[in-house]
This record gives C-alpha cells, sequence and structure tokens, in this order.
C-alpha cells in the first residue's frame, strides 16, 4: 500500500467517524436542542472552575450559577454561594438514537446550575447542543443530497456514455442548460418552486431533493466520458462478442471503471452542499426553527447587535471550517493517489 | 468571427433552454403571489379573481409563456407584482450594481493571483510556496458565508468600512467626487470578500498551469541560452499558460455569481442576488425568473468574454476557426 492511499485511507476513516458521531448528538450534549431558559439569554460560556474562592482545589472542574445583573439583559455574573461539579454519565433529558430511547449523556452538571460550553442564544437555549442536533441536519443533508447528485449522474452519465445517439444528445443537451445556470441561482430557482413555510422535518426531505436534483449535471457530465472510454476498452468489447447484455457490460466492466471519479465527485460535492443547505437555512429558505441547522442557527448573527456582542453565535459557521478541511484533505490525498497509481 | 458568432448563437439556444426550464420550475410552485392577499380580510374575493385575470395568473402555463417571450420582445421580462412595474426596470439596476462589484473584483483578484502564483511556480517546494499552499488551504476552508459575516464583524467593530448598502444616506445632493469616493468606500467590503474566495483557486491555477509551462521543452531551451528568469516567467511562459488561464476565467464565472449572491445578500449591496430572494419571499414569479435569466445572460456573456479572449491571445484557435 503507497503512501498516498494510506492518507485516502486515514481521512475516510476520520469522515466515517465525523459522520457517524452525528448520531450521537443526543449522548453528547447535555441538553435537549429546544430546552429555553429564558432568563439566560446569550449567556456567554460558561466557565469551568478547578478551584474554590476559599482556595480549595478540585481536579473535577465545576461551574457557578449565573445571575443577570440588575439593569442589564445580558450581562451575567456567577453566584459563587454555591458550586456545582461536572459529572459524566449523567441521567437527564431522554432522547433517542436511532430509534433507541435513552437519557444518558456524556456530561452534565446539577439544576438549577447550566453548562453552556458554547453559551447561549437568544433564548437561552445551549448553542453547543444546538451544534451538535443541527449537525444531523446540516452535515447530513450534505451526504445524502450529494449521493442522490451523483446517483443521478451515474444513471444520466452511464445511460448517456453506453448507449450514444440521440440518448447521449438528450441528455446531455439538458445538462447543459443545467450547467448554464450560475449554481446558486439555479438551486434558488428551483427552491422558488417550493412553498415558502414548510415543516422542517419536509423541508430536510424537499431540500436534499432540490440540492441533488440540481446538481446531477457535473457528475453526469465526468461519468458520461469515463463510460465512453471503458466501453471501447478490448475487454469489453470481447465480453459484448460472447453474447454479455447491456445490463452486464454496465454492471461488470463499464461502471467499476468510475468508481474513482465517483469517489472524487463525492468528496468534492458533500461540502459544497452542506454548505448549500446551511446558506438556505441561513436565508430563510431551508429548515427553519426551531430545528437547529447550522444555517439557521448562524442567521441570528443577521442583527449586528448580535454579531458584535456574542461571538459566540458564530461557532456554527465556524464549525463548518474543520468539516471542510477533513473533506478537501481527503480531496487532495485522492487527487495524489490517482496521479501516481495510474500509468 | 465565424468562431464567435457560433458561440454567440449557441449561448441563444442556451438562454431560451434555461427560460424554458426556470418557466416549468417556478409555474410548479403552489400558490402564487395573489395567495396572501386571499388571506387579507380586507381585500374580495371576487377583488383577487379579478387581479388574477388581470395579470393573467388563471391562464395555461403554455399561454403564459407565450405572453412571456411577447413581453420579453417588448423589453419587458414581464410585470412584477410586488413591485407593480416591469421586470426589467427592476432588473437593469441591480445587474449594473453586480456588475460594480464583480468585474473589479475580479480584475483585482487576478492582478493579486497572476504573479503569487508565477512566484510560487518558480519557488516550488521551498518555504514561500510552501506558504502559498498552506493559506490557500484555510482560505479554502472558510466558506463565502463565513468570510462576509466575518468582515462585517470587523467593519462593524473598527468603523473603518461603512456597513452595508451602496451609499450613506443624506449624500444624495453633494458633489460626484464626494459621492464616488462614499461608493468606493461601500465597495471595498464587498469586493474584498469576493476577492479572497476567489484568490485561493485562481492562485492554485496559475501555479499549476505555469509549472506544466515552465517544464516545457521551448522554456527549457530558452532558459539554456541565457534568457533572464524573470522575462522567461512573465513573458514567454506566462503567455504561453494563458490558454487553460482565460479558459479558467470563463469556467470560473459561475461561481462568481454565486458567491456574489451571497456576499450581496449578507453585505445589503443591491446587486441581483438580494432581489431574487426578495422577490422568492414575495412568491413574484417573473421576477424570480428574470433575476435567473439575468444571472444565465451574465454567465453566458461572461464565457463569451472568456473565448473572445481565447481567439485574440491563442493562434491555434484562430487558425482552426478562420
Amino acid at each position: 500500500m503507497t503512501a498516498a492511499s494510506r492518507r485516502v485511507r486515514a481521512w475516510v476513516v476520520l469522515l466515517i467517524l465525523l459522520n457517524t458521531s452525528v448520531l450521537f448528538a443526543g449522548f453528547i450534549a447535555p441538553y435537549p436542542a429546544n430546552q429555553q431558559n429564558r432568563i439566560t439569554p446569550f449567556a456567554p460560556p460558561t466557565r469551568l472552575h478547578f478551584v474554590e474562592p476559599a482556595g480549595q482545589f478540585h481536579l473535577r472542574p465545576f461551574v457557578y450559577t449565573i445571575v443577570s445583573q440588575s439593569g442589564t439583559l445580558d450581562e451575567y455574573e456567577e453566584d459563587r454561594s454555591r458550586f456545582y461539579p461536572v459529572r459524566f454519565m449523567v441521567r437527564g433529558a431522554p432522547y433517542t438514537i436511532a430509534g433507541f430511547a435513552a437519557d444518558l449523556h456524556l456530561f452534565g452538571v446539577e439544576e438549577p446550575a447550566r453548562l453552556f460550553l458554547f453559551g447561549s442564544d437568544q433564548f437561552g437555549r445551549d448553542v453547543f447542543s444546538r451544534l451538535l442536533f443541527g449537525a444531523q441536519i446540516s452535515l447530513v443533508a450534505g451526504l445524502l443530497a450529494a449521493g442522490l447528485a451523483v446517483a443521478l449522474g451515474i444513471v444520466g452519465g452511464g445511460l448517456a456514455g453506453f448507449y450514444g445517439g440521440w440518448t447521449d444528445d438528450a441528455v446531455m443537451r439538458i445538462a447543459e442548460l443545467f450547467l448554464a445556470l450560475p449554481w446558486l441561482y439555479l438551486l434558488l430557482a428551483v427552491r422558488s418552486a417550493l412553498p415558502l413555510h414548510i415543516d422542517p422535518a419536509r423541508a430536510f426531505l424537499l431540500l436534499v431533493t432540490v440540492i441533488g436534483l440540481v446538481g446531477w449535471a457535473r457528475p453526469a457530465r465526468l461519468i458520461r466520458g469515463m463510460v465512453l472510454s471503458a466501453k471501447r476498452r478490448d475487454h469489453v468489447l470481447a465480453a459484448r462478442a460472447f453474447g454479455a447484455t447491456d445490463m452486464y457490460l454496465l454492471r461488470r466492466h463499464v461502471l467499476p471503471q468510475t468508481a474513482e471519479i465517483i469517489l472524487t465527485q463525492l468528496t468534492i460535492l458533500i461540502p459544497r452542499y452542506i454548505l448549500a443547505e446551511v446558506t438556505l437555512s441561513f436565508f430563510g429558505l431551508g429548515v427553519t426553527e426551531p430545528v437547529p441547522s447550522w444555517g439557521n442557527m448562524l442567521a441570528a448573527v443577521q442583527r449586528y447587535d448580535v454579531m458584535t456582542s456574542y461571538w459566540w453565535m458564530f461557532l456554527p459557521g465556524i464549525a463548518l471550517t474543520p468539516v471542510f478541511l477533513l473533506y478537501y484533505a481527503l480531496a487532495n490525498a485522492l487527487h495524489e493517489h490517482t496521479a501516481f497509481s495510474s500509468p | 468571427m465565424r468562431y464567435l458568432s457560433r458561440r454567440l448563437a449557441h449561448g441563444l439556444l442556451v438562454l431560451l433552454g434555461v427560460s424554458v426550464l426556470s418557466f416549468t420550475f417556478v409555474a410548479l410552485a403552489p400558490g402564487d403571489f395573489l395567495n396572501e392577499m386571499k388571506l387579507d380580510p380586507r381585500i374580495s374575493p371576487e377583488m383577487v379573481a379579478a387581479l388574477r385575470v388581470r395579470y393573467g395568473l388563471d391562464q395555461p402555463l403554455p399561454v403564459k409563456y407565450v405572453h412571456w417571450i411577447q413581453s420579453l420582445l417588448r423589453g419587458e421580462l414581464g410585470f412584477s407584482f410586488a413591485y407593480d412595474r416591469p421586470v426589467s426596470a427592476l432588473l437593469w439596476p441591480r445587474v449594473l450594481n453586480t456588475l460594480l462589484l464583480t468585474i473589479p473584483a475580479t480584475v483585482a483578484a487576478w492582478l493579486v493571483a497572476v504573479p503569487i502564483g508565477a512566484w510560487c511556480a518558480t519557488q516550488r517546494g521551498r518555504w514561500f510556496d510552501r506558504m502559498c499552499a498552506w493559506l490557500t488551504t484555510v482560505l479554502l476552508t472558510v466558506p463565502e458565508l463565513l468570510l462576509a459575516l466575518g468582515l462585517l464583524l470587523f467593519a462593524l467593530r473598527t468603523r473603518l468600512f461603512p456597513v452595508g448598502g451602496m451609499r450613506s444616506p443624506g449624500l444624495a445632493e453633494s458633489g460626484t467626487w464626494q459621492s464616488a469616493n462614499d461608493l468606493a468606500l461601500h465597495l471595498v467590503l464587498p469586493s474584498v470578500a469576493l476577492i479572497l474566495v476567489n484568490l485561493p483557486i485562481l492562485i492554485r491555477h496559475v501555479r499549476s498551469s505555469l509549472i506544466d509551462t515552465l517544464a516545457a521543452p521551448f522554456i527549457q531551451g530558452a532558459h539554456a541560452r541565457g534568457v533572464p528568469p524573470s522575462r522567461l516567467l512573465f513573458r514567454d511562459a506566462l503567455r504561453a499558460a494563458s490558454n487553460p488561464l482565460i479558459s479558467l476565467l470563463g469556467l470560473s464565472v459561475a461561481g462568481l455569481l454565486s458567491t456574489s449572491l451571497v456576499i450581496e445578500a449578507v453585505m445589503s449591496w443591491p446587486g441581483l442576488g438580494p432581489l431574487l430572494l426578495e422577490a422568492i419571499a414575495a412568491r413574484d414569479m417573473y421576477l424570480v425568473i428574470g433575476a435567473v435569466m439575468c444571472s444565465t445572460l451574465l454567465l453566458l456573456a461572461g464565457n463569451l468574454a472568456a473565448d473572445a479572449l481565447l481567439y485574440l491571445a491563442d493562434p491555434r484557435i484562430r487558425a482552426d476557426h478562420a
């Protein structure tokens, strides 16, 4: 195994870990996504302490409750009369993971204290918890939409490349129309065909469908090229001469040739589609409140006072960067891999 | 010239196709502009029905399309319900604003990217190249949405640049010099965002295509004959690498418009992007179609310009299509 393919494997494993960890949002998050704390809006990230005011040191971190300073709405001070140690594996609010109900949380603090690792939002909801639940929407939307786009690309490009003739012409002319539109404009045009206000669960599915539909043309074009060259290879022609059916040829000889392109396209498309969901939700055209998505969470900073005063409200946007970095690293590794392995 | 006219004819066909496509999408939308009115108790159902007839919303789709084509030939592009005006009157100022933002930003991005990319290509593997590789990776992973918001925060905090819009209020009567200055100040923030988004891709492409060219035998030969490296790089190699670079310019227009939409909307630059978002929110069907058509037109124009540049820059294409 070459260094390049080892790197590819490492990044793929990391990405699989990232995407499966999203499933466990309910376990990692200390609070439900929509638990409001109306008395503590825009609370800054809760400070973890190790030393009591008296000077006593604790290995286990602890927090204080916060009370808003009189006369202000969003300035808090700690009430140091009692401290609340951070406990691990605590029972808390119920949640489900893939249908299984549970109430065990990775960490938490005793009521009435709150542990806002990343602060709280305008309704006093825990940003850290919402970020994790929002990842279930945003990251998964990107994954599914890219999967759909590539699947449609395989069907379209496969048919066009394999059968040629008028099928090829028709499919590629339509693809050209899709490519002639700036991508986001196209996405918005299709989005405008849907009702404005959709309930969040349906919005998620519709969004995935729309983003996937809009993106089929580029993978289709690439896969068509690959199929076109693959079907003229000698071993494919030989198989055809022995009487292999079209389906057999496609399944056995032609489509496997496109595997590398498909993987590369996925690594390019997934981050782009994550961003598509985030952008649409940011503009209020995607998944809407109260269901958290990184886009509608980030939309809070459209208010200038929120933007300048509460830096942690940027975290849903900042969280995109490490995710994108992983995908770009994989794309780079794949690029090197193909550059060195191809004859 | 036959080459360019063929591209032009092709572009017109694509525009026609896109108009059918966007018409179908938008017509599939449940509800229309008048839906909101139905809910308003002050407006009688008869009134809504009358308006529906007046706007032609009761007609079947092909009839609507024919009407729209007729209005296109009159130069109106349909009628905006929300603004009560022909769509084209709304679109043109917005298109100009988008161009005002994108064209200078593109030129600036290229002016920055070409020397940096060229320098990276000659310094391949050394510290400058590595630093650029890192910086471009970092920039690539920052989505334009976050970048625009970050720049907005910067402007709000430092108060160095005006935030939002393209003119300061109350400057309407002041002199041309002052208003131009004001416009330029408003332009800085969205332009910087646009440049920063495009820069990493451009630098990488300039670098890789120059690396390819610098390895070409004729460059090696010139180098061996003692042509000074800087002249070799900027006069000979850059010219030979112009073909892939100009192709990139054509390809990057689509991305540029999409990025610009996000930046315009976040920084409330009154371009095409915010207009489209408003039109979608208002269910203003013809305005949506108009904005989408305009974006296609801009993209095709950009591609055509790149083709024309390619035609001028690459003698091989001229020879092929003479």
